[in-house]
């Protein structure tokens, strides 16, 4: 039995939908996406045209009563002209690439691996993902203790397994392991991330076309060639391009494990813009910088995204 | 699948396959495993060579998270009273005495409001806009859509610098509110693209059939559409809300005080003479245990919320 009073509540608009009643199928759309791209104008466009604006400029945001200068090019002629600059270039592209190949390499071998399709395996994936879900922050902190020479879990299993006193070297200080110590942790935190997607692109190839393969009696090896690297490769590579965009922003978990040292040996571009514009202050620099960074990995992105489609067409 | 099949895995592939993976998984696990178990380890033990696998467990970490504590002079330490909790017993054992409680409880409780406030915010205003993007003919709906995306490319140093002049001018700075506008801005992207997933999944016929039952086309939005969207809002929102949480780079460049977050205070808690790892352990483990079983939960919704919804499974 239908409730009456219910019914009647039911039957009686309320308030708001009796105004939005009248309203047609376009007005509620921009009604609906317009708070979104509002909010987005207002925290993510407005602040990238004053940064474009602020880049032609000496502005110093410690110092807010000087007098502001337009430059021109100035700001942007010095940071492409700076052998720092490039090093730190140079020093994001060791790590992108790094990090990209040992996540893929590892992240593609777990994947092929699990989808052995072997007991557990749900499971076992579960626990392989939780890295990537955590503050790199927090963790790329904790990291520093795992890495000390004295103490630490990392040089102590350094030394159990080769004998290396554990004690003769140091990851985060000199010695030139720094850089391959922030690949390592990234690598750890971010090759489920790999994983997972190769795990998708594995699990959509159909069975039928193994068992094609089978009965024309081509080798394992060859299927693997000609069957399931081409067909996972377009998920491959839009898991590289995440990684890619995400790697060259990378700020948080190395600012806290080297914190770009010893010396520059791990200043990644975003952590040496961070130096220039909230600790040397150097504003108008900086968002010089900022650009040359946005536009860099927006460029990449564009031309790698392209690649994709055609890989994805054939 | 058929009980036969030629393209089945041997025993022993699948046997082979597991212990690889199995390892692999020991030893991912065990930095976290070892964050857990430091949190539980005194002082001396958390930095004893070789690292102590096996130890007498201590709270010292965890009450040395939740509290300051000062030494006192030797004499003065033989006069006191006896301790009166346990808590005050592990900080004498220490030879100190608690001075007052610290800050964590103070920057969790900002990570637990910004977090679901810009969860709430994002959630709420990706829904409509996603349902927009999902049903209507929005002008220009590609480039629309490609420019929401393209927002999440921007390095946050990038962004930080206007956004940190335009807090000082608007007084935002440092607030729950600006936090929580920011992190909405930065969330908005994933929630109108996973939820435009979600939504575009749902067969438009239940709406039109609502709406030739007579609802507005608001109420079938509100009454049809959004409870079948439930498990996507759900999973969304727990994406929105971890990287809230994770976020360290905007929180430590616009906060210092009053909206700091839980991810810049960890690791500024000290001790004597560096680092306090015990409690900085503690305070990561208390940080990162609800995300570990958010995880857990989203474990099916995984791949479509890191793809943006590029990839489904």
């Amino acid at each position: 039995m239908p409730n009456p009073i219910d019914a009647a509540a039911r039957a009686t608009p309320d308030p708001l939908a009796r105004r939005i009643r009248g309203l047609s199928d376009r007005t509620i759309a921009w009604l609906f996406v317009a708070p979104t791209i509002f909010l987005l104008l207002a925290i993510n466009i407005f602040p990238l045209i004053w940064t474009v604006r602020l880049s032609f400029t000496n502005y110093r945001a410690n110092r807010p009563n000087e007098e502001v200068e337009f430059v021109g090019l100035r700001n942007y002629i010095r940071i492409l002209t700076d052998d720092g600059i490039w090093a730190n270039m140079q020093t994001t592209a060791h790590f992108l690439f790094w990090t990209l190949f040992f996540q893929v390499l590892i992240g593609f071998t777990l994947a092929w691996l699990i989808n052995r399709k072997f007991k557990g395996n749900d499971l076992l994936t579960t626990l392989i993902v939780l890295p990537m879900m955590l503050s790199p922050a927090v963790v790329g902190n904790f990291w520093t203790f795992l890495y000390q020479p004295q103490i630490g879990l990392v040089n102590y299993m350094v030394e159990l397994l080769t004998g290396t006193p554990a004690s003769s070297f140091s990851m985060l200080g000199p010695g030139g392991y720094a850089p391959w110590s922030i690949i390592i942790v990234d690598t750890w935190m971010w090759t489920p991330f790999v994983m997972l997607i190769c795990l998708a692109g594995l699990r959509s190839i159909p069975d039928y076309i193994y068992e094609a393969a089978e009965i024309d009696r081509a080798s394992k090896w060859r299927q693997f060639w000609t069957l399931t690297v081409p067909m996972v490769l377009p998920f491959l590579m839009l898991a590289v391009l995440f990684r890619g965009i995400e790697n060259f922003k990378m700020f948080d978990m190395v600012v806290l494990l080297t914190g770009g040292g010893p010396g520059n040996e791990t200043l990644l571009a975003s952590i040496d813009l961070k130096r220039e514009a909230f600790e040397k202050w150097r504003t108008g620099y900086s968002s010089a910088y900022a650009i040359i960074l946005f536009v860099t990995v927006f460029g990449l992105a564009s031309i790698y995204v392209k690649a994709l489609n055609k890989v994805k067409e054939r | 699948m058929t009980a036969y099949s030629i393209t089945e895995p041997s025993g022993r592939s699948k046997l082979v396959a597991g212990l690889l993976v199995t390892l692999y998984t020991i030893v991912t696990l065990l930095p976290l495993v070892w964050i857990i178990s430091t949190g539980f380890k005194s002082g001396p033990d958390s930095i004893s060579y070789p690292p102590k696998v096996l130890f007498e467990p201590s709270l010292e970490g965890y009450v040395n998270l939740f509290t300051t504590r000062t030494r006192v002079a030797a004499e003065e330490f033989q006069n006191l009273p006896p301790p009166e909790t346990w808590y005050d017993e592990i900080v004498r054992d220490q030879g100190m005495v608690i001075a007052g409680p610290s800050r964590f409880g103070e920057r969790f409780l900002n990570s637990v409001i910004i977090g679901f406030g810009s969860t709430f915010l994002s959630i709420f205003l990706g829904t409509l806009a996603a349902y927009a993007f999902s049903r209507f003919k929005v002008p220009l709906k590609d480039d629309l859509l490609f420019f929401i995306l393209s927002t999440r490319m921007m390095p946050p140093i990038a962004v930080a610098i206007p956004i940190y002049l335009m807090y000082r001018e608007l007084g935002l700075s440092d607030t729950h509110l600006g936090m929580i506008l920011l992190y909405t801005a930065v969330n908005i992207s994933l929630a109108v693209w996973l939820l435009k997933g979600f939504i575009d999944e749902i067969p438009r016929e239940y709406e039109e059939a609502a709406l030739i039952d007579g609802y507005t086309r608001f109420q079938a939005f509100r009454k049809v559409v959004l409870p079948q969207a439930a498990t996507g809002i759900a999973s969304t929102a727990i994406f929105c809300l971890i990287f809230a949480w994770n976020e360290y780079a905007f929180a430590v460049l616009l906060t210092s005080g009053t909206a700091q977050t839980a991810p810049p205070f960890i690791p500024t808690i000290i001790g004597v003479g560096g680092q306090d790892w015990p409690a900085v352990a503690a305070g990561a483990t208390i940080f990162l245990l609800p995300v570990m079983i958010f995880t857990i939960l989203l474990r099916k919704h995984l791949l479509r919320g890191i793809t943006f919804g590029a990839v489904r499974k």
